[in-house]
């Protein structure tokens, strides 16, 4: 029997992982409503009916960020308890192709909660036109999602295993995520100030695609220690 | 066997340390702005280099303990950590007073180096209860060693990228130290660093060798037939060391 190709496994993964969550509806409507009640939260913790610059920079992104340890507690369960990590073991898959569709997979679980996040934060709580910020806000939410993605895959194979997992996968994913959240932030902000938005400086980009690069790296390298037993 | 070499290590490490201490009190010169104040300077930013120095070597031990699957690496890469963590606090603490004495709060988030450190920090402080939260010795083990790797590079990006915050508006006191100290307070700040790490090493090794006596002692009491092999209940967050080449 030939080694299928990494594209073909991960494709083959990816499918798997979304029929099961069209199936089971486990994480995505969770991730939303979750979201969309954070923001509720925001709205009466802050006492603001409106925000704009930073602090609606702040507040999309840590609710983004929230709705996202959720998809990172569960993506792996049904491996972990279920047999997927054996029946991918003695797959003939290499085994980079279990963390790039994981990978893939969050990718899209935030791009489908941010096309009901960031609206729902339009409409209740932001104050500028989101119609005008939207062409220049994909980049934040690409390299956020991809850099959320990257250590959610990492951590999520690492806590799923342990005896506390609903509570480790958090507790390492935010720190973790912290340069992520400075950098799409302060990258976020300027363009949702009003009347007018500002100027990006050229280093959140930059640094962004960095960690991003360097955590899809450390996520590589270290993966496969993970699926040895 | 165990403490080859300790106690001579030891009193150089309570020498270094004494005479760094008296030399940080009473020849170093006052800070002509923050006055006596300024001195825990020297004690503060040569405990964080160490203890991220530290966190770091975890790091490279976690990498030599997957190539080679010796739990004695593991073993070092748990003690680093352990100690980097204790000296953390250290640093947290002294950092706040100084922070309070300098700028008069206790918490100054405009200083991103005081900040990516608490991140740090945060983040070490899940490395025990993710030790502790996996039973299996190897697989703690390797999982264990792949959070060490994957923090330990965590550590350096951190401070860069929390560096790039923009509003910070106090002067930075790392860039002084090569070239704008004065000479007194130059030599005693590398005095100070010296001291430091050799307590760093000094604590590291007292731990490992507690450790291996442990392992050691639990292996003879086997033997003799006083404890069973597998003790049911009894789990640690610390590497047991019991299996393959733990003796020696």
């Amino acid at each position: 029997m030939s080694r299928p190709r990494t594209a073909v496994a991960v494709l083959a993964l990816v499918r798997a992982q979304l029929r099961v969550e069209l199936r089971s509806f486990e994480s995505l409507p969770a991730m939303c409503l979750f979201a969309v009640t954070a923001l509720v939260l925001f709205h009466f913790g802050l006492n603001r009916d409106e925000l704009s610059g930073d602090l609606a920079s702040g507040v999309l992104w840590v609710t983004l960020l929230l709705a996202a340890l959720l998809a990172i507690n569960r993506i792996y369960v049904a491996d972990a308890e279920q047999g997927g990590f054996d029946a991918f073991l003695i797959s003939p898959c290499p085994r980079g192709a279990l963390l790039y569709a994981k990978l893939v997979v969050l990718l899209a679980y935030m791009a489908l909660v941010e096309l009901v996040v960031v609206p729902a934060f339009a409409i209740l709580l932001l104050e500028p036109s989101l119609w005008q910020a939207l062409p220049r806000l994909l980049g934040p939410l690409a390299l956020g999602d991809l850099g959320i993605a990257a250590i959610g895959a990492l951590v999520g194979a690492l806590a799923v295993r342990t005896q506390a997992r609903d509570l480790l996968g958090p507790l390492i994913s935010l720190p973790l995520l912290v340069p992520v959240l400075v950098g799409v932030a302060g990258w976020t902000a300027p363009l949702l100030d009003y009347p007018h938005a500002g100027a990006v400086a050229a280093r959140w980009p930059l640094a962004l695609a960095l960690y991003d690069a360097l955590f899809g790296v450390i996520a590589f390298e270290l993966f496969d220690f993970l699926l040895e037993d | 066997m165990y403490s080859k070499g300790l106690r001579p290590l030891s009193l150089l490490t309570a020498a270094v340390v004494a005479v760094t201490f008296a030399g940080i009190f009473f020849w170093a010169p006052n800070d002509a702005y923050l006055g006596f104040l300024q001195k825990i300077f020297y004690l503060h930013v040569p405990l964080a280099i160490i203890t991220l120095a530290g966190f770091v070597a975890g790091g490279a031990m976690a990498v030599a303990q997957l190539r080679t699957r010796d739990p004695r690496w593991d073993m070092r890469s748990y003690v680093a950590i352990h100690i980097s963590l204790i000296f953390g606090v250290g640093v947290l603490i002294s950092g706040s007073i100084w922070a309070k004495g300098a700028w008069g709060h206790w918490w100054v988030w405009q200083e991103p180096t005081l900040v990516s450190f608490l991140l740090v920090m945060l983040l070490y402080a899940t490395y025990q209860p993710l030790r502790f939260a996996i039973a299996d010795p190897e697989r703690q083990a390797r999982y264990a060693s792949v959070f060490a790797i994957t923090a330990g590079v965590f550590v350096p990006i951190c401070f860069a990228i929390v560096r790039l915050s923009p509003d910070y508006v106090h002067p930075r006191t790392l860039s002084n130290i090569s070239g704008n100290l004065p000479g007194r307070m130059q030599y005693v700040f590398y005095a100070s660093m010296v001291a430091m790490a050799l307590l760093w090493v000094t604590l590291w090794r007292f731990e490992m060798a507690s450790k291996r006596v442990v392992a050691e002692m639990r292996r003879l009491r086997r033997l003799l037939g006083e404890e069973s092999d597998e003790e049911p209940g009894r789990r640690s967050a610390a590497p047991a060391l019991t299996h393959a080449g733990s003796a020696s």
